[in-house]
Protein backbone atom coordinates (compact mmCIF):
# COMPACT_ATOMS: atom_id res chain seq x y z
CA UNK A 1 0.00 0.00 0.00
CA UNK A 2 1.55 3.25 -1.02
CA UNK A 3 1.99 5.70 2.20
CA UNK A 4 -0.56 7.96 0.77
CA UNK A 5 -3.19 5.32 0.71
CA UNK A 6 -2.38 4.18 4.26
CA UNK A 7 -2.31 7.36 6.14
CA UNK A 8 -5.58 8.64 4.42
CA UNK A 9 -6.96 4.88 6.09
CA UNK A 10 -5.03 5.42 9.03
CA UNK A 11 -6.11 9.32 10.15
CA UNK A 12 -9.68 9.82 10.90
CA UNK A 13 -11.30 12.02 8.38
CA UNK A 14 -12.53 14.79 10.74
CA UNK A 15 -8.60 15.07 12.15
CA UNK A 16 -7.96 16.80 8.63
CA UNK A 17 -10.40 19.36 9.35
CA UNK A 18 -8.88 22.84 10.80
CA UNK A 19 -11.03 24.36 14.10
CA UNK A 20 -11.58 27.16 15.88
CA UNK A 21 -8.02 28.23 17.60
CA UNK A 22 -6.13 24.94 16.36
CA UNK A 23 -2.67 26.06 16.47
CA UNK A 24 -2.81 25.23 19.99
CA UNK A 25 -5.89 23.46 20.93
CA UNK A 26 -6.21 20.16 18.53
CA UNK A 27 -8.90 18.57 19.40
CA UNK A 28 -12.31 18.73 21.49
CA UNK A 29 -14.03 15.66 22.83
CA UNK A 30 -17.14 14.67 25.09
CA UNK A 31 -18.13 11.34 26.50
CA UNK A 32 -21.15 10.21 28.05
CA UNK A 33 -21.61 7.64 29.96
CA UNK A 34 -24.76 5.53 29.87
CA UNK A 35 -26.09 2.29 31.12
CA UNK A 36 -29.31 -0.26 30.32
CA UNK A 37 -32.34 0.33 33.34
CA UNK A 38 -32.50 -3.17 33.98
CA UNK A 39 -29.26 -4.60 33.42
CA UNK A 40 -26.13 -5.55 36.04
CA UNK A 41 -23.21 -3.24 34.78
CA UNK A 42 -20.33 -4.78 32.88
CA UNK A 43 -18.31 -4.87 35.71
CA UNK A 44 -20.08 -7.62 37.13
CA UNK A 45 -22.18 -8.97 34.61
CA UNK A 46 -22.30 -12.82 33.09
CA UNK A 47 -21.06 -13.13 30.17
CA UNK A 48 -24.34 -14.00 28.59
CA UNK A 49 -25.82 -10.34 29.86
CA UNK A 50 -23.22 -8.99 28.06
CA UNK A 51 -24.01 -10.93 25.14
CA UNK A 52 -27.41 -9.93 24.91
CA UNK A 53 -26.55 -6.48 25.42
CA UNK A 54 -23.71 -6.96 22.29
CA UNK A 55 -26.93 -8.75 19.97
CA UNK A 56 -29.17 -5.78 20.90
CA UNK A 57 -27.13 -3.16 19.58
CA UNK A 58 -25.83 -4.97 16.73
CA UNK A 59 -29.71 -5.66 15.71
CA UNK A 60 -30.76 -2.03 16.27
CA UNK A 61 -27.76 -0.50 14.79
CA UNK A 62 -25.80 -1.76 12.29
CA UNK A 63 -25.88 -0.15 9.65
CA UNK A 64 -28.36 2.43 10.34
CA UNK A 65 -28.50 5.56 9.04
CA UNK A 66 -28.16 8.65 11.61
CA UNK A 67 -29.33 12.10 10.35
CA UNK A 68 -26.15 13.28 8.36
CA UNK A 69 -23.59 11.33 9.51
CA UNK A 70 -24.48 8.20 7.20
CA UNK A 71 -24.40 4.78 7.85
CA UNK A 72 -23.39 3.38 11.37
CA UNK A 73 -21.06 0.56 11.71
CA UNK A 74 -20.93 -2.30 14.48
CA UNK A 75 -17.74 -4.32 14.95
CA UNK A 76 -17.53 -6.66 17.86
CA UNK A 77 -13.67 -5.91 19.23
CA UNK A 78 -12.82 -9.94 19.05
CA UNK A 79 -13.54 -9.78 15.50
CA UNK A 80 -10.58 -7.64 15.56
CA UNK A 81 -6.79 -8.52 15.17
CA UNK A 82 -4.31 -7.47 18.07
CA UNK A 83 -2.85 -4.95 15.95
CA UNK A 84 -6.02 -3.27 14.77
CA UNK A 85 -6.78 -3.15 17.90
CA UNK A 86 -3.95 -1.13 19.02
CA UNK A 87 -4.42 0.87 16.40
CA UNK A 88 -8.25 1.70 17.19
CA UNK A 89 -6.52 2.79 20.71
CA UNK A 90 -4.36 5.40 19.16
CA UNK A 91 -6.79 6.51 17.17
CA UNK A 92 -8.96 6.78 20.48
CA UNK A 93 -11.81 5.27 19.01
CA UNK A 94 -11.94 2.62 21.41
CA UNK A 95 -10.32 2.92 25.68
CA UNK A 96 -7.01 0.70 26.22
CA UNK A 97 -10.09 -0.94 29.10
CA UNK A 98 -12.24 -1.92 25.84
CA UNK A 99 -9.59 -3.27 24.51
CA UNK A 100 -8.63 -5.55 27.30
CA UNK A 101 -11.95 -6.86 27.74
CA UNK A 102 -12.37 -7.58 24.30
CA UNK A 103 -14.39 -10.60 24.68
CA UNK A 104 -17.67 -9.11 24.86
CA UNK A 105 -17.46 -6.01 24.01
CA UNK A 106 -18.10 -3.43 20.92
CA UNK A 107 -18.12 -0.22 18.99
CA UNK A 108 -20.67 1.57 16.51
CA UNK A 109 -18.96 3.85 14.52
CA UNK A 110 -20.04 6.80 12.40
CA UNK A 111 -18.14 6.92 8.94
CA UNK A 112 -16.31 10.02 9.57
CA UNK A 113 -14.93 8.58 12.84
CA UNK A 114 -16.09 11.58 14.87
CA UNK A 115 -18.81 9.23 16.76
CA UNK A 116 -17.44 6.40 18.64
CA UNK A 117 -19.86 4.78 21.18
CA UNK A 118 -18.72 1.66 23.11
CA UNK A 119 -20.63 -0.89 24.29
CA UNK A 120 -19.74 -3.17 27.42
CA UNK A 121 -16.86 -0.86 28.64
CA UNK A 122 -16.76 0.09 32.45
CA UNK A 123 -20.30 1.30 31.59
CA UNK A 124 -22.78 -0.61 29.25
CA UNK A 125 -22.22 2.61 26.58
CA UNK A 126 -19.82 5.18 26.47
CA UNK A 127 -20.53 8.05 23.70
CA UNK A 128 -17.57 9.62 22.23
CA UNK A 129 -17.57 12.45 20.13
CA UNK A 130 -14.78 14.58 18.78
CA UNK A 131 -14.11 17.76 17.06
CA UNK A 132 -11.42 19.30 15.55
CA UNK A 133 -10.00 22.38 17.62
CA UNK A 134 -11.78 24.20 20.57
CA UNK A 135 -15.55 23.57 19.58
CA UNK A 136 -16.83 22.08 23.24
CA UNK A 137 -19.95 23.65 23.11
CA UNK A 138 -20.61 22.02 19.54
CA UNK A 139 -19.35 18.93 20.31
CA UNK A 140 -21.91 19.08 23.34
CA UNK A 141 -24.91 19.86 21.48
CA UNK A 142 -23.97 16.93 18.72
CA UNK A 143 -23.18 14.09 21.65
CA UNK A 144 -26.42 15.23 23.04
CA UNK A 145 -28.10 14.44 19.52
CA UNK A 146 -26.86 11.27 19.41
CA UNK A 147 -27.19 10.19 23.07
CA UNK A 148 -31.26 11.22 22.09
CA UNK A 149 -30.74 8.95 19.10
CA UNK A 150 -30.01 5.89 21.16
CA UNK A 151 -32.41 6.66 23.64
CA UNK A 152 -35.30 5.98 21.21
CA UNK A 153 -34.59 2.65 21.75
CA UNK A 154 -32.64 2.11 25.26
CA UNK A 155 -34.30 2.68 28.26
CA UNK A 156 -31.12 4.68 30.52
CA UNK A 157 -30.81 3.96 34.00
CA UNK A 158 -31.29 7.03 35.67
CA UNK A 159 -32.86 8.72 39.06
CA UNK A 160 -33.87 11.81 39.63
CA UNK A 161 -32.23 12.57 42.59
CA UNK A 162 -28.56 10.91 41.21
CA UNK A 163 -28.91 11.50 37.40
CA UNK A 164 -27.18 9.34 34.83
CA UNK A 165 -26.52 5.99 36.88
CA UNK A 166 -22.66 4.96 36.01
CA UNK A 167 -19.92 2.13 37.91
CA UNK A 168 -17.88 4.37 38.60
CA UNK A 169 -19.10 7.25 42.04
CA UNK A 170 -16.61 9.62 40.07
CA UNK A 171 -18.80 9.63 37.02
CA UNK A 172 -22.33 9.85 38.22
CA UNK A 173 -24.87 12.56 37.61
CA UNK A 174 -24.22 13.96 34.36
CA UNK A 175 -21.79 10.88 33.27
CA UNK A 176 -19.70 13.51 31.52
CA UNK A 177 -16.17 14.25 30.41
CA UNK A 178 -15.76 17.12 28.26
CA UNK A 179 -12.06 16.72 27.24
CA UNK A 180 -9.28 19.20 25.05
CA UNK A 181 -6.17 17.87 23.97
CA UNK A 182 -3.73 20.75 23.31
CA UNK A 183 -0.40 21.55 22.58
CA UNK A 184 1.76 23.73 24.69
CA UNK A 185 5.35 24.00 23.69
CA UNK A 186 6.04 27.25 25.38
CA UNK A 187 4.47 26.94 28.03
CA UNK A 188 6.53 23.59 29.00
CA UNK A 189 9.63 25.04 27.60
CA UNK A 190 9.13 28.16 30.14
CA UNK A 191 8.27 25.41 33.05
CA UNK A 192 5.40 27.15 33.21
CA UNK A 193 2.94 24.25 32.80
CA UNK A 194 4.61 22.38 36.28
CA UNK A 195 3.22 25.93 37.92
CA UNK A 196 -0.20 26.34 35.65
CA UNK A 197 -0.89 21.70 36.63
CA UNK A 198 -1.73 22.20 40.13
CA UNK A 199 -3.85 25.40 39.88
CA UNK A 200 -5.74 24.15 36.92
CA UNK A 201 -6.44 20.92 39.47
CA UNK A 202 -7.35 23.31 42.57
CA UNK A 203 -10.02 24.24 39.60
CA UNK A 204 -11.65 20.60 39.40
CA UNK A 205 -10.05 19.99 36.31
CA UNK A 206 -7.56 17.30 35.54
CA UNK A 207 -4.25 17.68 33.30
CA UNK A 208 -2.91 14.45 31.58
CA UNK A 209 -0.63 13.20 28.83
CA UNK A 210 -2.14 12.23 25.70
CA UNK A 211 -2.99 8.77 26.08
CA UNK A 212 -5.14 9.36 29.20
CA UNK A 213 -4.54 8.86 33.16
CA UNK A 214 -1.05 8.14 33.80
CA UNK A 215 0.66 8.63 30.71
CA UNK A 216 2.99 11.49 29.91
CA UNK A 217 2.85 14.49 27.97
CA UNK A 218 4.67 13.15 24.75
CA UNK A 219 5.23 15.55 22.25
CA UNK A 220 3.90 18.83 24.73
CA UNK A 221 0.47 17.51 24.40
CA UNK A 222 -1.83 17.82 27.00
CA UNK A 223 -5.56 16.53 27.37
CA UNK A 224 -7.46 18.94 29.96
CA UNK A 225 -10.97 17.37 31.61
CA UNK A 226 -13.28 18.16 34.00
CA UNK A 227 -13.42 15.85 37.11
CA UNK A 228 -17.20 16.14 38.66
CA UNK A 229 -19.85 15.15 37.06
CA UNK A 230 -22.56 15.51 39.89
CA UNK A 231 -24.08 18.59 40.68
CA UNK A 232 -23.46 20.93 37.91
CA UNK A 233 -25.09 20.96 34.30
CA UNK A 234 -23.22 19.78 31.28
CA UNK A 235 -23.50 23.42 29.68
CA UNK A 236 -21.79 24.37 33.20
CA UNK A 237 -19.37 21.99 32.94
CA UNK A 238 -18.05 22.95 29.29
CA UNK A 239 -18.39 27.00 30.08
CA UNK A 240 -16.12 26.32 33.19
CA UNK A 241 -13.80 24.12 31.10
CA UNK A 242 -13.79 26.11 28.43
CA UNK A 243 -12.93 29.35 30.36
CA UNK A 244 -9.81 27.71 31.71
CA UNK A 245 -8.93 26.73 28.12
CA UNK A 246 -9.33 30.30 26.64
CA UNK A 247 -6.98 31.22 29.85
CA UNK A 248 -4.37 28.60 28.78
CA UNK A 249 -4.90 29.46 25.22
CA UNK A 250 -3.80 33.48 25.74
CA UNK A 251 -0.97 32.36 28.17
CA UNK A 252 0.57 30.28 25.62
CA UNK A 253 0.02 32.67 22.87
CA UNK A 254 1.84 35.37 25.31
CA UNK A 255 4.77 32.61 25.90
CA UNK A 256 5.45 32.02 22.39
CA UNK A 257 5.03 35.90 21.77
CA UNK A 258 8.15 36.21 24.55
CA UNK A 259 9.92 33.38 23.24
CA UNK A 260 10.24 34.86 19.68
CA UNK A 261 11.08 38.28 20.86
CA UNK A 262 14.02 36.90 23.31
CA UNK A 263 15.32 33.81 21.80
CA UNK A 264 14.16 33.92 18.47
CA UNK A 265 17.44 32.75 17.17
CA UNK A 266 17.88 30.03 19.71
CA UNK A 267 14.14 28.84 18.99
CA UNK A 268 14.71 28.87 15.39
CA UNK A 269 17.60 27.01 15.66
CA UNK A 270 15.88 24.43 18.16
CA UNK A 271 12.78 24.05 15.34
CA UNK A 272 15.43 23.48 12.62
CA UNK A 273 17.52 21.23 13.98
CA UNK A 274 14.24 19.00 15.28
CA UNK A 275 13.07 19.13 11.67
CA UNK A 276 16.72 17.86 9.96
CA UNK A 277 16.46 14.94 12.59
CA UNK A 278 13.09 14.55 11.14
CA UNK A 279 14.15 14.91 7.67
CA UNK A 280 17.47 12.98 7.90
CA UNK A 281 17.86 10.17 11.01
CA UNK A 282 17.47 6.55 10.25
CA UNK A 283 16.35 5.15 13.72
CA UNK A 284 14.17 7.39 15.83
CA UNK A 285 12.22 6.39 18.87
CA UNK A 286 8.62 7.62 19.74
CA UNK A 287 9.68 9.82 22.28
CA UNK A 288 12.33 11.58 20.53
CA UNK A 289 9.55 11.77 17.42
CA UNK A 290 7.21 13.13 19.63
CA UNK A 291 9.62 16.05 21.02
CA UNK A 292 10.98 16.90 17.12
CA UNK A 293 7.32 16.74 15.94
CA UNK A 294 6.57 19.36 17.95
CA UNK A 295 8.90 21.67 18.04
CA UNK A 296 8.35 21.75 13.63
CA UNK A 297 4.80 22.49 14.55
CA UNK A 298 5.83 25.55 16.57
CA UNK A 299 7.88 26.51 13.52
CA UNK A 300 5.11 26.19 11.49
CA UNK A 301 3.19 28.09 14.15
CA UNK A 302 5.28 31.14 14.19
CA UNK A 303 6.23 30.97 10.53
CA UNK A 304 9.85 29.65 10.55
CA UNK A 305 9.04 26.43 8.49
CA UNK A 306 6.72 27.36 5.85
CA UNK A 307 4.26 24.96 3.13
CA UNK A 308 3.59 22.57 5.48
CA UNK A 309 0.47 21.78 6.64
CA UNK A 310 -0.37 22.34 10.58
CA UNK A 311 -2.11 18.85 10.75
CA UNK A 312 1.28 16.90 10.01
CA UNK A 313 1.52 17.20 14.20
CA UNK A 314 -1.39 15.59 14.59
CA UNK A 315 -1.46 13.23 11.71
CA UNK A 316 2.07 11.70 12.32
CA UNK A 317 1.32 11.68 16.37
CA UNK A 318 -0.66 8.61 15.58
CA UNK A 319 1.43 7.03 12.65
CA UNK A 320 4.62 7.02 14.93
CA UNK A 321 2.88 5.21 17.83
CA UNK A 322 3.73 1.54 17.98
CA UNK A 323 0.28 -0.17 16.72
CA UNK A 324 0.34 1.82 13.82
CA UNK A 325 3.72 1.23 12.87
CA UNK A 326 2.56 -2.86 13.10
CA UNK A 327 -0.46 -2.59 11.00
CA UNK A 328 2.08 -0.54 8.03
CA UNK A 329 4.38 -3.63 8.32
CA UNK A 330 1.46 -6.07 8.33
CA UNK A 331 3.14 -8.01 11.33
CA UNK A 332 4.76 -7.44 14.46
CA UNK A 333 8.24 -5.92 15.15
CA UNK A 334 10.52 -5.65 17.81
CA UNK A 335 11.96 -2.35 18.77
CA UNK A 336 14.56 -1.67 16.55
CA UNK A 337 12.43 -2.58 13.91
CA UNK A 338 9.51 -0.19 14.78
CA UNK A 339 12.55 2.02 15.41
CA UNK A 340 13.70 2.31 11.64
CA UNK A 341 10.44 1.92 10.61
CA UNK A 342 9.32 5.17 11.93
CA UNK A 343 11.65 6.78 10.48
CA UNK A 344 11.78 5.78 7.10
CA UNK A 345 7.76 6.67 7.25
CA UNK A 346 8.38 10.37 8.37
CA UNK A 347 10.96 10.63 5.98
CA UNK A 348 8.45 9.94 3.79
CA UNK A 349 5.60 11.21 4.78
CA UNK A 350 7.73 15.04 4.74
CA UNK A 351 9.08 14.29 1.24
CA UNK A 352 5.28 14.21 0.34
CA UNK A 353 5.12 17.71 1.28
CA UNK A 354 8.70 18.94 -0.41
CA UNK A 355 7.79 17.68 -3.76
CA UNK B 1 16.76 30.36 43.53
CA UNK B 2 19.02 28.18 41.67
CA UNK B 3 19.16 24.04 41.83
CA UNK B 4 21.07 23.83 44.91
CA UNK B 5 22.66 20.56 42.71
CA UNK B 6 23.64 21.46 39.66
CA UNK B 7 23.80 25.71 40.17
CA UNK B 8 22.52 26.09 36.81
CA UNK B 9 18.71 25.54 36.01
CA UNK B 10 16.04 27.33 38.81
CA UNK B 11 14.89 25.36 41.22
CA UNK B 12 11.10 23.91 40.72
CA UNK B 13 10.65 21.68 43.51
CA UNK B 14 10.98 22.99 47.51
CA UNK B 15 10.96 19.29 49.38
CA UNK B 16 11.13 19.79 53.12
CA UNK B 17 12.21 16.71 55.22
CA UNK B 18 11.70 15.76 58.47
CA UNK B 19 13.58 13.27 60.11
CA UNK B 20 13.87 12.78 64.21
CA UNK B 21 12.25 16.20 64.28
CA UNK B 22 15.58 17.43 62.35
CA UNK B 23 14.07 19.78 59.67
CA UNK B 24 16.12 19.94 56.46
CA UNK B 25 15.26 21.61 53.24
CA UNK B 26 16.00 21.01 49.47
CA UNK B 27 15.88 23.37 46.64
CA UNK B 28 16.30 21.23 43.08
CA UNK B 29 15.25 21.55 39.78
CA UNK B 30 13.03 18.67 38.13
CA UNK B 31 16.23 17.43 36.55
CA UNK B 32 18.14 17.07 39.53
CA UNK B 33 15.50 15.92 41.74
CA UNK B 34 14.97 12.72 39.16
CA UNK B 35 18.66 12.19 38.65
CA UNK B 36 18.89 11.82 42.69
CA UNK B 37 15.72 9.96 43.55
CA UNK B 38 14.45 12.67 45.41
CA UNK B 39 10.98 12.17 43.56
CA UNK B 40 9.83 8.89 41.60
CA UNK B 41 8.14 10.26 38.40
CA UNK B 42 6.37 6.82 37.65
CA UNK B 43 4.22 6.72 40.33
CA UNK B 44 2.90 9.94 39.17
CA UNK B 45 -0.05 8.71 37.39
CA UNK B 46 -1.84 7.88 40.90
CA UNK B 47 -4.59 5.50 40.57
CA UNK B 48 -8.25 7.28 41.51
CA UNK B 49 -9.06 3.79 42.34
CA UNK B 50 -7.12 3.79 45.04
CA UNK B 51 -7.93 6.97 46.02
CA UNK B 52 -11.60 6.31 46.02
CA UNK B 53 -11.44 3.15 47.83
CA UNK B 54 -9.69 4.76 50.19
CA UNK B 55 -12.52 7.48 50.41
CA UNK B 56 -14.93 4.75 51.11
CA UNK B 57 -13.16 3.81 54.15
CA UNK B 58 -13.21 6.49 56.15
CA UNK B 59 -13.60 6.47 60.09
CA UNK B 60 -17.81 6.87 60.66
CA UNK B 61 -17.02 8.79 63.65
CA UNK B 62 -15.49 11.38 61.02
CA UNK B 63 -18.89 11.76 58.83
CA UNK B 64 -21.58 13.32 60.76
CA UNK B 65 -25.35 14.30 60.07
CA UNK B 66 -25.25 10.68 59.03
CA UNK B 67 -27.35 8.87 61.34
CA UNK B 68 -26.72 5.33 59.37
CA UNK B 69 -23.40 5.66 58.85
CA UNK B 70 -22.48 4.26 62.15
CA UNK B 71 -23.62 1.36 61.34
CA UNK B 72 -22.37 0.66 57.93
CA UNK B 73 -23.61 -3.15 56.98
CA UNK B 74 -21.36 -4.84 55.68
CA UNK B 75 -23.48 -7.77 55.09
CA UNK B 76 -25.97 -5.54 53.06
CA UNK B 77 -26.25 -6.93 49.69
CA UNK B 78 -28.21 -5.52 46.25
CA UNK B 79 -31.37 -7.30 45.56
CA UNK B 80 -30.82 -7.22 41.66
CA UNK B 81 -27.45 -8.12 41.53
CA UNK B 82 -25.80 -9.51 44.23
CA UNK B 83 -22.88 -7.21 45.35
CA UNK B 84 -22.30 -6.50 49.02
CA UNK B 85 -21.87 -3.33 50.40
CA UNK B 86 -18.36 -4.90 51.25
CA UNK B 87 -17.49 -5.48 47.60
CA UNK B 88 -18.47 -2.09 47.01
CA UNK B 89 -16.47 -0.43 49.27
CA UNK B 90 -13.67 -2.88 48.25
CA UNK B 91 -13.69 -2.54 44.33
CA UNK B 92 -14.98 1.31 44.07
CA UNK B 93 -17.75 0.64 41.81
CA UNK B 94 -21.78 -0.31 41.62
CA UNK B 95 -22.93 -3.80 40.39
CA UNK B 96 -26.23 -1.92 38.76
CA UNK B 97 -28.86 0.73 39.37
CA UNK B 98 -30.22 -0.47 42.24
CA UNK B 99 -26.85 -0.71 44.42
CA UNK B 100 -27.81 2.94 44.42
CA UNK B 101 -31.08 2.81 46.79
CA UNK B 102 -29.39 -0.52 48.28
CA UNK B 103 -26.77 1.47 49.76
CA UNK B 104 -28.31 4.66 49.18
CA UNK B 105 -27.79 5.81 53.35
CA UNK B 106 -24.26 5.22 52.71
CA UNK B 107 -23.22 7.36 49.25
CA UNK B 108 -23.48 11.25 49.90
CA UNK B 109 -20.76 11.40 51.99
CA UNK B 110 -18.71 9.42 49.32
CA UNK B 111 -20.50 11.52 46.45
CA UNK B 112 -19.83 14.73 48.67
CA UNK B 113 -15.86 13.97 48.91
CA UNK B 114 -16.07 13.32 44.98
CA UNK B 115 -18.09 15.66 43.23
CA UNK B 116 -16.81 18.68 45.79
CA UNK B 117 -19.98 18.16 48.28
CA UNK B 118 -22.19 17.79 45.39
CA UNK B 119 -25.07 15.03 46.02
CA UNK B 120 -27.61 16.06 43.71
CA UNK B 121 -28.14 15.76 39.74
CA UNK B 122 -28.69 19.01 37.86
CA UNK B 123 -28.02 18.38 34.53
CA UNK B 124 -29.76 16.51 31.24
CA UNK B 125 -32.57 14.12 31.68
CA UNK B 126 -33.80 11.64 29.23
CA UNK B 127 -36.51 13.02 26.85
CA UNK B 128 -38.83 9.59 28.01
CA UNK B 129 -39.20 10.14 31.64
CA UNK B 130 -38.12 13.83 31.08
CA UNK B 131 -40.85 16.76 31.36
CA UNK B 132 -42.52 16.01 34.55
CA UNK B 133 -39.09 16.12 35.91
CA UNK B 134 -38.09 19.46 34.51
CA UNK B 135 -41.78 20.67 35.48
CA UNK B 136 -40.70 20.11 39.23
CA UNK B 137 -37.37 22.00 38.55
CA UNK B 138 -38.80 24.32 36.68
CA UNK B 139 -41.49 25.58 39.97
CA UNK B 140 -38.77 25.02 42.52
CA UNK B 141 -36.46 27.74 40.94
CA UNK B 142 -39.63 30.07 40.43
CA UNK B 143 -40.26 29.53 43.73
CA UNK B 144 -36.58 30.53 45.05
CA UNK B 145 -36.54 33.77 42.74
CA UNK B 146 -40.29 34.64 44.24
CA UNK B 147 -38.61 34.26 47.80
CA UNK B 148 -35.91 36.38 46.69
CA UNK B 149 -38.55 39.08 45.50
CA UNK B 150 -40.51 38.86 48.36
CA UNK B 151 -37.71 39.75 50.67
CA UNK B 152 -36.46 42.76 48.61
CA UNK B 153 -40.06 43.70 48.63
CA UNK B 154 -40.70 43.36 44.93
CA UNK B 155 -44.04 42.18 44.90
CA UNK B 156 -45.02 42.69 41.38
CA UNK B 157 -42.37 40.76 40.11
CA UNK B 158 -43.12 38.15 42.69
CA UNK B 159 -47.26 38.04 41.90
CA UNK B 160 -46.16 37.65 38.55
CA UNK B 161 -43.95 34.48 39.80
CA UNK B 162 -46.93 33.25 41.92
CA UNK B 163 -49.31 33.07 38.15
CA UNK B 164 -46.65 31.16 36.25
CA UNK B 165 -46.38 28.23 39.16
CA UNK B 166 -50.02 28.05 39.51
CA UNK B 167 -49.98 27.65 36.04
CA UNK B 168 -47.44 25.25 35.90
CA UNK B 169 -48.89 23.24 38.44
CA UNK B 170 -52.22 23.39 36.94
CA UNK B 171 -50.59 22.17 33.94
CA UNK B 172 -49.48 19.56 35.69
CA UNK B 173 -52.15 18.11 37.58
CA UNK B 174 -54.63 18.08 34.24
CA UNK B 175 -51.88 16.12 32.30
CA UNK B 176 -51.92 14.09 34.90
CA UNK B 177 -55.71 13.25 34.83
CA UNK B 178 -55.50 13.02 31.29
CA UNK B 179 -53.03 10.36 31.74
CA UNK B 180 -54.96 8.25 34.55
Amino acid sequence: MSLENFMSDAISPWMKENGPDCDIVMSSRIRLARNFENRTFPLIAKAEDLDDVLNFFQESYQDTDFNERGTMQFLRIADLSPIEKKVFVEKHLISPHLAEHAEEAGVLLSESEQVSIMVNEEDHLRIQLYLPGFQLRKALSEAFEVDDWLEQKITYAFDEERGYLTTCPTNVGTGLRASVMMHLPALTMTHQMNRLTPAINQLGLVVRGIYGEGSEAQGNIYQISNQITLGKSEQDIVEDLESVVSQLIEQERQARETLTEELSIQLEDRVFRSYGTLLHSRIIESKEAATCLSDVRLGIDIGYIQDMPQSILNELMVLIQPGFLQHYAKRSLSGRERDVLRASLIRERLHLENN
Amino acid sequence: MECQECHIRPATLHLTNVVNGQKTEMHVCEHCAKENGYVSYGQEGYSLHNLLSGLFHMNPSTVQGHKHFAQAPAALACPKCGLTYNEFTRIGKFGCASCYETFEDNLNPIFRRVHSGNTKHEGKIPKRMGSGIEKKRKIAAYRESMQQYIQEEEFEKAAELRDKIRLLEQQKDGQEEGES
